[in-house]
């Protein structure tokens, strides 16, 4: 094991991917160059055959995935920012995520589309959304969303050797961060959710860039004699249900955090999920910690009161605990 | 350069416009570099002229859509500085209380339907008010400023159609500035921008943007067009970059993607420098003239300031869901 930073891990697993599988090609907006820093290198090691700069073009780079998927390669599509996805969304929406299906299996279709997602950083509402659940919503994408570097690249290998359309997100602005990652190749098999803290009287579920806030919780909510049980889902589509459900019989509460708008938030598929399925073991009503129905605002204070954060999550902690 | 015969007057204004963008702008470099503004920000230095040469052409009933490099567009066509100023600093006064920041400064009683932080994504909106300004039929001109990357987007060749079909009051100004972000344009680009009028039968120019009287006169044939009924016209404006794509980018690029060489010799071509050669040379002014504009803009700046600074931020404690729906 060795401390790496996210953005590190995930260069690393996609240098890994290309070694291994000559089929696999990657494209994307200045990705030679890499903004990020997660394609840093990968040119000069595969050529401009295999890693290609693109023309601002996101429409044709979605469908153009999608063509090279069904003509045998495997295909990383790396779009940036998350809202970027909008701009090439019909390919995704109407193509990636269908075409299996409509055609009986003909084809499966290898791609990953890969971008940040998620504020924090005063990028303003056009550089700023958490669009996990319009993904989740068109039912044949695949929704990964590691929270930490080695789930980051174990994520990212898998979702690379899936045979289907990922959609593959990193919480914006955390490149940075750090965690232990195992020296040798791994994989974290998608649909696989992990249990980061083990408790008795509640249980979180934290997505994306809200398990390190929610983590903190916690750790405090410990010391103040709350017993909480933290997990991780680490992918949307397929959703680790049994494990969250498990959880939920055990301590009958439950708060989910999400960086998504509330309405049709993954957190409100999840609660509705636990509420048909655990009610009897609910000691109080579920919680969802997420964002207000809004365009995320460029002002700091502004949009630190937007996003879910340790305050938000030990408040609601507190108001579920009321209930006897 | 093109043969003019400007009034003294139109050429001081012209040149005042510029220097107001160029100073706002190169306080915000430092204040970037200081950390005084929330986000990023990306300066439309060495661009000048080509903002100011069109909006000079407009009035308030004109629609302009802008960048992600959309402060030069917001001064040009009168937006004010101090209001642009507070939006970058994120306070409550900002022409946008905040919400939106560098990348979305609009004023919409200007006619500035607002910077963008999609990359085309004004190409559509202003076809839209150019379908407006046909439909009320007062004369009035849309006009969609967008970088050589924006012209890879397919929405071009969407607009460029339906906006020379229906004959639409639509000037498309692309801003050739030699980069994508960080590539070259020539890297990520086929062909001629300008070409690509030419399949719909567009009308298109081609104008050195470092040449506001150029430009000024270029607009001005494609205004005519668009107000006569004649349609849209794509102008290329060739520019340059001569900041980074965004401040600070240094500090997260692994390499250079451009040599000193050619900025030295694009800077040495700048739209502010020529200009008050191109005056003073033909008389119409003296550099003492000049100074004295170049130290009102920068009295304007200081106090643009002074405001933002100032200002409160928005206070959080309010409506969070104000502005979402009327
Ligand atoms: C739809 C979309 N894709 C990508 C980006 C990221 N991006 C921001 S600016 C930029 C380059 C734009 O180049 P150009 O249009 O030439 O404008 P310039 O920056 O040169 O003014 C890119 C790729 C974006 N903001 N929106
Ligand atoms: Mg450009």
């Amino acid at each position: 094991m060795a401390k790496k930073r996210m953005i590190q891990a995930i260069n690393e697993a996609l240098d890994g991917e290309m070694q291994r599988d000559k089929k696999l090609i990657l494209f994307g907006e200045d990705v030679e160059i890499s903004l990020f820093g997660d394609t840093k290198g990968l040119v000069d090691k595969y050529g401009t055959d295999r890693i290609r700069n693109t023309p601002i073009s996101e429409t044709v780079m979605s469908g153009m995935a999608v063509g090279a998927a069904a003509a045998g390669f495997n295909v990383v599509c790396h779009m940036m920012f998350g809202n970027f996805m909008y701009t090439g969304f019909d390919s995704i929406a109407n193509q990636a995520s269908k075409l299996r299906y409509m055609t009986a299996g003909q084809i499966s279709l290898p791609i990953v589309y890969m971008s940040v997602f998620g504020g924090g950083r005063s990028a303003a509402a056009q550089h700023s959304d958490a669009m996990h659940p319009l993904f989740m919503n068109l039912g044949g994408l695949k929704v990964v969303t590691p929270s930490s570097p080695m789930d980051a690249a174990g994520l990212l290998r898998a979702s690379i050797r899936d045979p289907n359309p990922v959609i593959y997100l990193q919480a914006a602005g955390r490149g940075g961060e750090l965690g232990e990652v195992p020296d040798e190749e791994f994989i974290v098999e998608l649909g696989k959710a992990a249990v980061l803290r083990n408790g008795e009287d509640l249980t979180i579920v934290a997505i994306g860039a809200m398990v390190r806030p929610a983590l903190r919780s916690v750790d405090f909510q410990k010391t103040e004699g709350v017993s909480i049980e933290l997990i991780d889902p680490r992918t949307l589509v397929p959703l680790d249900k049994e494990m969250i459900f498990k959880s939920v019989r055990k301590t009958g509460r439950l708060i989910i955090v999400d960086e998504a708008r509330d309405t049709c938030s993954a957190a409100s598929h999840i609660a509705a999920l636990c509420a048909e399925e655990c009610f009897s073991a609910l000691k109080a009503p579920i919680k969802r910690v997420t964002v207000n129905d809004i365009a995320i605002p460029y002002s700091p204070p502004l949009e630190k009161n937007v996003l879910p954060n340790e305050e938000r999550i030990n408040n609601t902690v507190s108001e579920i605990l009321k209930f006897a | 350069m093109a043969d003019t015969n400007f009034s003294n007057d139109q050429m001081l204004k012209l040149y005042e416009s510029m220097l107001r963008i160029r100073k706002v702008e190169e306080q915000l470099a430092k204040d970037s570099k200081e950390g005084n503004i929330p986000g990023a920000v990306h300066l439309y230095i060495g661009q000048e002229a080509v903002a100011v040469g069109v909006c000079s052409q407009l009035s308030d009933k004109d629609w302009i859509a802008s960048t992600h490099r959309g402060h030069g567009h917001f001064l040009a066509k009168g937006g004010e500085t101090r209001l642009l100023m507070a939006e970058v600093y994120g306070r409550d006064t900002g022409i946008c209380r905040g919400r939106g920041g560098s990348m979305h400064v609009a004023d919409f009683s200007k006619g500035i339907i607002g910077a963008n932080g999609i990359v085309g994504g004004g190409i559509s909106i202003t076809t839209g008010a150019g379908l407006a300004s046909k439909l009320t039929n007062d004369g009035s001109v849309a006009v969609a400023f967008f970088g050589d990357g924006a012209a890879n987007q397919g929405v071009l060749a969407e607009a460029l159609n339906i906006s020379t079909l229906w004959q639409l009051p639509v000037i498309f100004v692309c801003e050739n500035n030699g980069f994508s972000e960080f590539s070259p344009t020539n890297t990520v680009t086929a062909g001629n921008i300008v070409d690509r009028a030419k399949p719909y039968g567009t009308a298109c120019e081609t104008v050195d943007g470092n040449d506001v009287i150029a430009v000024w006169q270029c607009a001005e044939r494609a205004k005519l067009r668009a107000s006569r009924g004649d349609g849209p016209t794509l102008i290329e404006a060739h520019t340059y970059r001569q900041r980074g794509h965004v401040e600070a980018e240094a500090s997260f690029l692994s390499k250079n993607y451009r040599d000193s060489q050619e900025i030295e010799s694009w800077v040495s071509k700048d739209p502010i420098t020529l200009f008050e050669k191109r005056i003073v040379d033909a008389g119409q002014a003296k550099i003492e003239d000049l100074q004295v504009i170049s130290r009102a803009m920068e009295a304007e700046v200081n106090e643009a300031v002074e405001f933002a600074e100032k200002s409160p931020y928005p206070d959080p404690g309010g409506n969070e869901q104000q502005y979402m729906f009327t």
